[in-house]
């Protein structure tokens, strides 16, 4: 099956700098696709060649089959939600909405620009200017603007960074709706892990413009294929381990020996060095009048930190070198343990997953 | 308490200015002044045709040089907030400051080299043959004022709309593009409005002190490009007729005023929905 876009070996040089390297990418129709990762690792630059903002140094981009080679961005049948939003100042709300509309004589003006703004909540706004808008009225300004044109893709440049933590949350869950509603592709690039957990189909993580792993974020967050995509995504505790043979049977440091499901360990185990990642929610301290048929460990309470729904402990474990981190439910009748206190601590060879060693 | 800053109004600006005023409702008879209060120079000026004529010709020499300058000066002030380094801006608008390092003086002097009749222009176009006799219209007449005062007021008008131009959000030229249009259209669009501030302010920041310029007319001007301040000179200092003056540079000052008046409401206009 051919995408709705598709990269085959992009790259991209500033002067020396490599700034994509060799992406290859497949987004497919009606899908919320998001590109994740740290400031610098080329995300931006890889939305900005779909878009057609930049060239590319090698390889070729396809948008709906055709080669985008050569196609300014305004010949693109894409549209972008900047990360500025990038409201024109000197024109209404309804103004910018009616903006791209000059050149789409299909599309008649005055009902697609009321369409456009109830669509996003703004209906009545139109006379406004844009001095008047709030942040989250500005970004609704910017998408309605991006979707009266039907665009096969909409691109959206870190939209909601500007927003504060309440109004992202509720715009995650509006675009959400919007992109099931209306159908069309969706591109999102963000710094912000869960930002992409909550919303996307599928991510790329990058790293120093490579894509280090694609998954649904449910498979991205369980198993993670390598440290650095582990690290970038939640939190993961990483405890050094050998792997003794095929079967996946693992020495893990301070928890002995345990046998890893082939889904949860790379494709073709290497025998060896390695290193194991758990997750602090998989982990439990086990406190007064609770019981388990799964393994435990005793250790010690070495930092508390506590966020009111959760607790995270990081508790030693003799053989462990760092703490283990470990979130607890602050469920009814348990208590917020001290620094210091001695706890038993449940972990599952279930939920350890094997990365390669670190570098 | 009157505060210094206050006192330094009073007797730079207020203080000139109503003595100007006062002037202009007086009358001079030969050697003495009448203190007499009159509209007399004020119905001098509307009866006789020379005073509408100068004070139109200025406002039309005025009008030219602005309009010279502003569009010479776009494209200088696009460029170098456009397609420079912006490490290398601030050398440019340094280099943009050249023409200050000499007088003003000097400076329209040096127009009487290059437009004179045994000038650069005359002589370098008969050597190549393109012309058998020197051009007489670009010396001593109102061409040749509006030459000298576009070149000496480029500056003034390149930087503010340098600064307009500075202020553009580059991504609302993106953002026109996604939207469909060309770098062409873009421009009409989105630079050309945003930037209408800055044109506004060099307009204003050209026209008000040319009108009341009278060296360069003097020089280059001839008998046929004398303006509205050369007349107030004569009148001041030549026939020795204060009031008259005064009511002239009056006369002058409400035509500025007026014109100036609408360019700040265009700016509000233009400055509609910027934060």
């Amino acid at each position: 099956m051919t995408g709705l876009i598709q990269l085959n070996g992009v790259n991209k040089y500033y002067g020396d700098y490599h700034a994509l390297r060799d992406i290859d990418l497949t987004i497919n129709e009606g899908e919320f696709f998001s590109l994740l990762g740290p400031s610098g690792c080329g995300k931006t630059t890889l939305l900005r060649t779909i878009a057609g903002f930049e060239g590319v140094s090698g390889g070729v981009v396809m948008i709906g089959g055709r080669d985008m080679a050569g196609v300014p961005a305004n010949q693109r049948p894409t549209n972008m939600v900047f990360q500025s939003y990038a409201i024109f100042p000197h024109l209404t709300v309804a103004e910018n909405v009616a903006f791209g509309l000059r050149k789409r004589p299909d599309i008649d003006k005055s009902t697609a620009v009321d369409a456009a703004l109830d669509m996003v909540g703004l209906s009545g706004f139109g006379h406004r200017v844009a001095h008047a808008l709030s942040g989250g009225q500005r970004q609704r300004v910017a998408l309605a603007r991006a979707l009266i044109l039907k665009p096969q893709v909409l691109l959206l440049d870190e939209p909601l960074s500007a927003l504060d933590k309440k109004m992202r949350e509720q715009m995650q869950v509006e675009l959400m709706r919007l992109q099931r509603h209306i159908g069309i592709t969706f591109i999102l690039v963000t710094h912000d892990q869960e930002e992409a957990l909550v919303m996307s189909d599928r991510i790329a993580v990058m790293f120093d413009g490579k894509i280090g792993q694609m998954d649904d974020p449910e498979t991205l967050y369980r198993r993670p294929k390598t440290r650095l995509v582990a690290e970038f995504i939640g939190k993961m505790n990483f405890l050094d381990a050998m792997v003794k043979d095929a079967d996946i049977t693992v020495d893990v440091q301070g928890l002995g020996t345990c046998v890893i499901a082939p889904e949860q360990a790379p494709s073709g185990v290497t025998l060896g060095a390695g290193a194991v990642g758990i997750r602090p929610e998989t982990l439990a301290i086990l406190f007064d009048g609770e019981t388990t048929d799964r393994e435990t460990i005793q250790g010690t309470v070495a930092e508390v930190v506590y966020y009111g729904d959760m607790t995270y402990y990081d508790v030693t474990i003799a053989g462990i070198a760092t703490p283990l981190n470990i979130a607890m439910k602050n469920l009814i009748g348990r208590p917020v343990l001290d620094v210091g206190d001695a706890t038993t601590v449940v972990w599952d060879a279930r939920s350890l997953v094997l990365l390669p060693a670190a570098a | 308490m009157v505060s210094p800053p206050l006192i330094y109004v009073l007797l730079m600006l207020a203080f000139p200015m109503g003595a100007i005023i006062l002037f202009s409702f007086w009358t001079q008879e030969f050697m003495t002044l009448d203190t007499t209060f009159t509209l007399a120079n004020y119905r001098e000026i509307w009866e006789k045709p020379i005073f509408a004529a100068l004070l139109q010709r200025s406002l039309f020499v005025s009008g030219c040089v602005t309009l010279v300058t502003v569009i010479l000066a776009f494209p200088v002030a696009y460029f170098v907030s456009f397609h420079v380094a912006p490490e290398r801006k601030s050398l440019w608008l340094f280099l943009i400051t050249i023409p200050f390092w000499t007088s003003y003086l000097i400076r329209v002097f040096l127009w009487k080299v290059i437009l004179g009749y045994n000038g650069v222009v005359n002589t370098g176009l008969i050597k190549i043959g393109l012309i058998d006799e020197p051009l007489t219209f670009i010396l001593y007449n109102v061409n040749a004022v509006i030459i000298t005062l576009a070149h000496a007021f480029a500056p003034f008008a390149i930087l503010p709309i340098f600064v307009a131009l500075e202020k553009i959000d580059r991504s609302l030229l993106e953002a026109s593009q996604d939207l469909g249009e060309s770098k062409f259209t873009t421009f009409f669009r989105v630079t050309l409005p945003l930037a209408m501030p800055g044109v506004v302010a060099a307009v204003l920041i050209v026209f008000i002190p040319t009108i009341g310029d009278y060296v360069t007319p003097e020089l280059m001007g001839g008998a046929g490009g004398k303006l509205v301040a050369n007349m107030i000179q004569t009148q001041f200092l030549a026939l020795n007729n204060a009031p008259l003056g005064a009511a002239l540079a009056i006369v002058a000052m409400i035509c500025v005023t007026a014109i100036s008046l609408l360019f700040v409401f265009l700016n509000r206009r233009w400055l509609r929905g910027r934060s």
